[in-house]
């Protein structure tokens, strides 16, 4: 299934500044596996040492949540969208 | 799955409009959605904006030109010339004046007629609660996660809506949360990210218009909450993408195993913030780094010596564009694939703008095996400050 992966602002520097990406996957998971093996720097930013989906880090399926789903095992189809929506603090930023 | 926006204005207590408000308010008053009644009930609302930085600027001058009747602004900082770029509360004569107070004159100037209550004081546990207890709605205008953290949870505690909203760069996020059944910042963020992962705010940046954009959103959202108009976006997660102009919603949804606001809540009172988010927040440098510096004096010695020192600069190429110290150019994020353009026999010198990037170059070419090299101490800013004030501080 050819899905889209939209990548955040805050990661886009270790995705080639690249928006989104096109992968092939069945699953949403499989849809992230494709992410990091296109920037094998991205994966520290999603994945735990342990290959685990990082706890601030959300990810949906169009406008849907996955972890009210079937977290990573959720399916996909042709055309979904998948979003990661980390969590950004910025209102003021100077510093 | 929009929802119907619930005003936590109670029962408006009797007030009127004198004929000058009226005449202030005559394009409000005339719309049936807001009307006498609602501009009473913006009259009657006590608003309180956390941070009066970026979004605070346009929440601060929508929400009082609305004629919202209290605004509390808590902020601790002083303005200074980086905040102009976006922070148009503020004027040039403000520089070096504290925000609260600058922006509570701007504000009372706007409108006389509202009260406006500044609170020169940082957010803390100890102060939150009793801060919020007077307020009907919390805006959380801040710039960091201990402090958006700690907004949540004195707002879930006290049963409070905290109109959210969020930047980095050109991309904004904003929502309502803790309004009765919807969801809280911790059940869209369970935890913050550890302070080593998120890019620095030096690395980030942040464009104007954008804080104006979402803080215009979060004043809208406090005042449909207000007048109890509209779909409010609790339950809604708006991010907006500046660039690509193009506004996204995610379903946002209540945890039930929230611990803060979920049936089994393990969280019954406000925490140590920054511990919860690693020491400091995003602006910590990463824990553990300590790696051989060297102060600017000593390096402007050695390089008068004629010293063979290769000075390595670790910026990004627009921000050599901005100053240098004709370093060489080789920006932290491509020094794992490129660290054989540098020679491991000499002795080098690392640079950033603050020392927080450098530190990590110098981290990883030591576990690269390079032994003869340091960090310049506070990075050009120091050096702008100790050596040569020319070079422009950024």
């Amino acid at each position: 299934m050819a899905v889209k992966v939209i990548i955040p602002t805050p990661l886009r520097i270790y995705a080639a500044k690249k928006e989104s990406a096109e992968v092939s996957a069945q699953t949403v998971g499989e849809a992230l596996g494709g992410l990091t093996t296109q920037y094998s720097e991205l994966r520290k930013h999603l994945f735990t040492d342990d290959g685990k989906l990082r706890s601030f880090v959300n990810v949906y399926l169009n406008d849907e949540d996955i972890r009210y789903m079937a977290k990573e095992a959720t399916p996909v189809k042709d055309g979904d969208v998948v979003s990661i929506v980390p969590s950004i603090a910025g209102g003021n930023l100077e510093k | 799955m929009a929802t119907k926006t619930q005003s936590p204005i109670a029962n408006t207590p009797a007030a009127s409009l004198s004929n000058e408000e009226i005449l202030r308010y005559s394009r409000h008053l005339i719309m049936p959605e807001v009307g006498m009644e609602g501009q009473l009930k913006l009259k009657n609302a006590k608003v309180l904006l956390i941070g009066t930085g970026g979004l605070g600027a346009p929440l601060g001058l929508y929400l009082a030109a609305a004629g919202v009747g209290k605004l509390g602004l808590v902020d601790f900082d002083v303005v200074d010339f980086t905040n102009l770029q976006r922070q148009v509360t503020f004027g040039t004569s403000d520089v070096g004046k504290h925000k609260s107070a600058a922006a509570q004159a701007r504000l009372s100037n706007l409108n006389p007629d509202i009260e406006v209550l500044s609170f020169e004081t940082q957010l803390t546990s100890a102060n939150a609660l009793e801060l919020f207890k007077d307020f009907d709605i919390i805006v959380d205008g801040t710039d960091n996660f201990p402090t958006r953290y700690l907004v949540n949870d004195a707002c879930i505690l006290l049963g409070k809506p905290n109109v959210y909203g969020s930047i980095f760069r050109f991309e904004g996020q904003a929502t309502v949360f803790g309004m009765p059944d919807g969801p809280c910042y911790r059940c869209l963020y369970p935890e913050p990210p550890p302070p080593g992962l998120v890019p620095s705010c030096a690395e980030g940046g942040v464009l104007g218009v954008l804080p104006g954009i979402v803080g215009s959103i979060q004043a809208m959202e406090t005042i449909k909450l207000i007048l109890g108009a509209g779909d409010s976006l609790a339950g809604r997660l708006l991010l907006f993408d500046a660039l690509g102009m193009k506004f996204r919603e995610l379903k946002l949804r209540k945890n039930p195993d929230c611990p803060m606001c979920g049936k089994n809540r393990t969280i019954h009172q406000l925490i140590d913030y920054y511990e919860f988010c690693g020491v400091r927040g995003e602006e910590a440098p990463a824990p553990d780094l300590q790696v051989p510096e060297m102060t600017p004096r000593e390096l402007k010695l050695r390089l008068d010596h004629g010293d063979d020192l290769y000075i390595l600069d670790v910026r990004e190429p627009h921000e050599y564009q901005i100053c240098n110290i004709k370093g060489h150019l080789l920006p932290l994020g491509e020094l794992p694939r490129r660290v054989h353009e540098l020679d491991s026999s000499r002795e080098i010198v690392a640079h950033c703008r603050s020392g927080k990037r450098s530190a990590e170059a110098v981290d990883f070419l030591r576990k690269a095996g390079f032994r003869k090299i340091h960090n310049l101490k506070g990075g050009i800013l120091a050096w702008s400050d100790e050596v040569d004030p020319s070079v422009p501080k950024y």
